[in-house]
């Protein structure tokens, strides 16, 4: 286990490394167009081969990963820390809070928020530069992420509450403060980090469907999700390198969790 | 007991026959509505040319108009008046013959200012709106305010509804009625029983038993299904998957494909030109500027799109009338070759500076302007992406905005907040006046600056003049000039840069008979009526 463990910290640190310096693997610019070689085969040029508009899968790779691994995670603590306060707080108050909390989040999860979403679009100025498009998107995301993990962990915290250590804690002079941040957090801590790991390749999926919608990071700029799209149409047969993307996707996932002691895990 | 057993085996196939005799394709869409006189959509469009019946109907593929429900027609009082002598012995699928009350009954109730009838809009002109008198049970007159022009095209888009009809739709008088609907899932349209057609030999037409339209929005799936069998024909595909079927049945007998050429559809960027529009003062100078509106279409490689967006499948465009379109082309226009270097001396011309990399107007401003397009479009978004590496040589910076589709009809006809946009048009028929609601100044739809109380240009002026001279008379050859005029106007002034008109694509499984398939829509199934289907599903 030790060793797995090993080897995906340096899956990990590779991926991450390729990613800020991306000219190691390519002197390739992700966004030049090299049209007398559309949807080429790999090559000696072209690793990982062309796209339809015949640019480097391999730079789009590399630039596309360094967008997704950044804005991604930070999309997932966003939303955690919103699920963790919201959440906590209903866990930890009870009575009509938690009922309102509760309330408010069924609520926040019956909302259409395609249609709102498509909204945020429409209302966002046309001419924003590809940074500030990946930006947006990703705390849109994180925004509306927090209702799904609020309620796990306001039924950890809610668990939590009448426990021994906590009862001892109050009884040996904590203050509110105190019980969460010493106690109730740590307790948690696996909770939110399960959740947390669960968000990353969830935003990184619904940026790909958020960019079906115009919503998504502009061109000519790559992310992981913008690729994942090509797949959709592509023929994996024929081109079975297009599907890269996805099984990066898959290992940067796996590797994550083997990382992560199992221990952490268990509440 | 042989005689028995080869009777069995007859009565066996025949059954097979008759099952098979359902053909099966998808629609990219659910229909809008079901209501032949609001149709306004493809999928609408479809059905109801499978299932009403017409006075006059164009062959899609020779372009020429054919006699329906009216059997003969002449033309009187300086071309304003037509006579139209209707086809005895029609009858609709509940009994009832067809006669002279259903039409005048179909055209009071179509022109009803109340109904907002798409298809009535073509018989409105300044001048007033036809008016449709019976003569008798078999005759009718239509009376034209001014003598319009291809009278015979505006015929071929009203279906004939029975005057006993108490709501729409009713069964009609095409080849198929509407025998079941499941939302989100079909329609399934069986043979008309009281359809009036024959074949040559007498055979009664349709030929074909139903046809099952499955709603399927995903060109991928809808490939998918078609290589499994489950549907028989793909009336419109993607130049990508085109060359992937290709590729597969090359050899093959089960499957045919056809590029059928150019259709008279056109793919376009245009600028907006309205004064009212949101946007900065020196951004609405630079899209008002001539020379720019040029430089920007000389800097478009129209051949790298059709390359490699289209895979060939489309042919670079001059203006809005396809080369199909044979009769209404410009043939003296040709495309605007790419150019970049006489784009940048148009551009310097006009006060442009090329600093660098970066192009700058007279008072320093970057030049940087956004392009909406339709969100998921698999041609649209590569294209913008091309074009903004495009822009880029003469040092423009294009972004790139794709957005939900009613958002941007939103903002191209209401808030008119953008500054280009990519989009294509579906020309449906090919006659000029059928552009008017696009040319013509005052029209809700006129892409650049829509529903202009007096003409903001002149050219604009006189693209007005010469459309309403045109759609007045019946002098061919006035018309011709005129509406030649009119193209050469907008190449010179470019309010819209025209990309390309993709070819017609379309696939068809050799279990289907009897298919013709041709650039104008419908493309597969505009002769459905004498299609077979053979070999099971």
């Amino acid at each position: 286990m030790k060793v797995a463990r090993a080897l995906a910290i340096l899956f990990l640190c590779v991926v991450a490394l390729s990613a800020l310096i991306p000219r190691v693997w390519t002197s390739q610019d992700y966004a030049a167009q090299f049209r007398e070689s559309p949807d080429a085969r790999p090559s000696e040029r072209f690793p990982l081969g062309t796209d339809a508009l015949g640019r480097d899968r391999l730079a789009r790779f590399l630039y596309g990963s360094r967008v997704s691994l950044a804005l991604a995670p930070a999309a997932a603590l966003l939303s955690c820390l919103a699920a963790a306060l919201i959440g906590g707080l209903a866990g930890f108050a009870g009575g009509w809070v938690e009922r309102f909390i509760l309330a408010a989040v069924d609520l926040f999860l019956s909302l259409p928020w395609l249609l709102l979403l498509l909204m945020v679009r429409a209302c966002l100025p046309l001419n924003v530069s590809p940074l500030v498009s990946i930006t947006i998107t990703f705390l849109v995301l994180g925004l509306l992420g927090w209702p799904a993990p609020a309620r796990v962990v306001r039924a950890a915290v809610s668990r939590l509450r009448h426990a021994d250590f906590l009862l001892q804690a109050r009884a040996a002079g904590c203050t509110p403060w105190q019980l969460l941040w010493r106690q109730l957090l740590p307790n948690i801590m696996p909770v939110l980090l399960a959740q947390f790991w669960t968000a990353v390749p969830v935003f990184i999926l619904a940026e790909a469907t958020l960019g079906m919608l115009g919503l998504g990071i502009a061109e000519p700029m790559p992310s992981w999700g913008g690729l994942l799209r090509e797949i959709e149409s592509g023929d994996i047969v024929s081109q079975p390198w297009i599907a890269a993307p996805v099984l990066l996707l898959a290992a940067v996932v796996g590797c994550f969790q083997l990382v992560l002691p199992r221990e952490d895990y268990s509440v | 007991m042989s005689r028995l057993l080869s009777i069995l085996l007859f009565a066996i196939l025949a059954a097979a026959n008759l099952a098979a005799a359902e053909l099966h394709f998808a629609l990219h869409s659910e229909p809008k509505t079901l209501d032949p006189w609001a149709v306004a959509d493809d999928s609408s469009e479809a059905i109801r040319y499978l299932t009403e019946g017409v006075l006059i109907r164009i062959n899609r593929l020779t372009q020429q108009p054919e006699a329906e429900l009216a059997a003969s027609w002449t033309v009187a009082n300086g071309g304003r008046r037509v006579n139209f002598s209707l086809r005895k012995g029609v009858k609709f699928p509940d009994g009832s013959a067809f006669t002279s009350q259903d039409v005048v009954e179909t055209f009071r109730k179509l022109l009803d200012p109340g109904l907002h009838s798409p298809v009535a809009d073509t018989f409105k002109t300044e001048k007033g709106v036809v008016e449709i008198t019976a003569k008798d049970d078999y005759t009718i007159v239509a009376d034209f305010p001014a003598a319009p022009a291809a009278f015979e095209r505006l015929f071929d888009q009203v279906a004939i509804v029975s005057h006993l009809a108490k709501d729409r739709p009713a069964p009609g008088l095409g080849p198929f009625i509407i025998a079941a609907r499941e939302p989100g899932s079909y329609i399934l349209l069986k043979r008309n029983p009281a359809y009036w057609k024959r074949k040559a030999d007498g055979q009664p037409l349709p030929l074909l038993e139903a046809i099952r339209l499955e709603f399927q929005q995903n060109r991928d799936l809808e490939l998918l299904r078609f290589r499994r069998g489950e549907l028989q024909l793909i009336d419109s595909l993607t130049p990508d998957l085109y060359d992937r079927l290709s590729k597969e049945s090359s050899g093959q007998g089960s499957v045919r494909v056809f590029d059928s050429g150019p259709t008279t559809d056109a793919e376009f960027l245009w600028f907006n030109l309205a004064p009212q529009a949101p946007l900065a003062t020196y951004k609405k100078a630079w899209f008002q500027s001539q020379a720019f509106r040029r430089a920007i279409s000389e800097a478009i490689e129209r051949n790298d799109l059709i390359r490699v967006v289209y895979h060939g499948h489309a042919s670079p465009s001059a203006g809005l009338v396809s080369p199909a379109n044979k009769q209404w082309f410009n043939a003296r226009l040709a495309p605007d070759r790419f150019d970049p270097v006489s784009a940048v001396k148009r551009l310097s011309e006009a006060g442009f500076m090329l600093q660098g990399n970066i192009l700058r107007d007279s008072y320093g401003h970057p030049v940087e302007f956004s392009v909406i397009t339709n969100a998921g479009s698999k041609t649209r978004e590569p294209m913008a992406a091309m074009i903004q590496q495009d822009l880029a040589k003469i040092g423009i910076k294009l972004n790139l905005v794709t957005l939900d589709f009613p958002s941007l009809i939103e903002r191209i006809t209401r808030s008119l907040d953008y500054e280009t946009c990519l989009l294509g048009l579906v020309n449906v028929d090919i006659d000029p006046s059928e552009l008017m609601n696009v040319l013509l100044s005052s029209a809700t739809n006129h892409p650049w600056n829509p529903s202009q109380k007096t003409p903001a240009t002149a050219w604009e002026a006189e693209i007005d003049r010469l459309m309403l001279t045109q759609g007045l008379t019946d002098d061919l050859a006035i018309r011709k000039k005129n509406f030649d005029r009119v193209q050469e106007i907008l190449h010179e002034q470019s309010p819209v840069v025209y990309l390309l008109h993709p070819n017609s694509l379309s696939a068809i499984s050799a279990a289907v008979h009897g298919a013709k398939p041709t650039p104008f829509f419908p493309h597969t199934f505009w002769d459905a009526d004498h299609l077979t289907v053979v070999n099971g599903k």
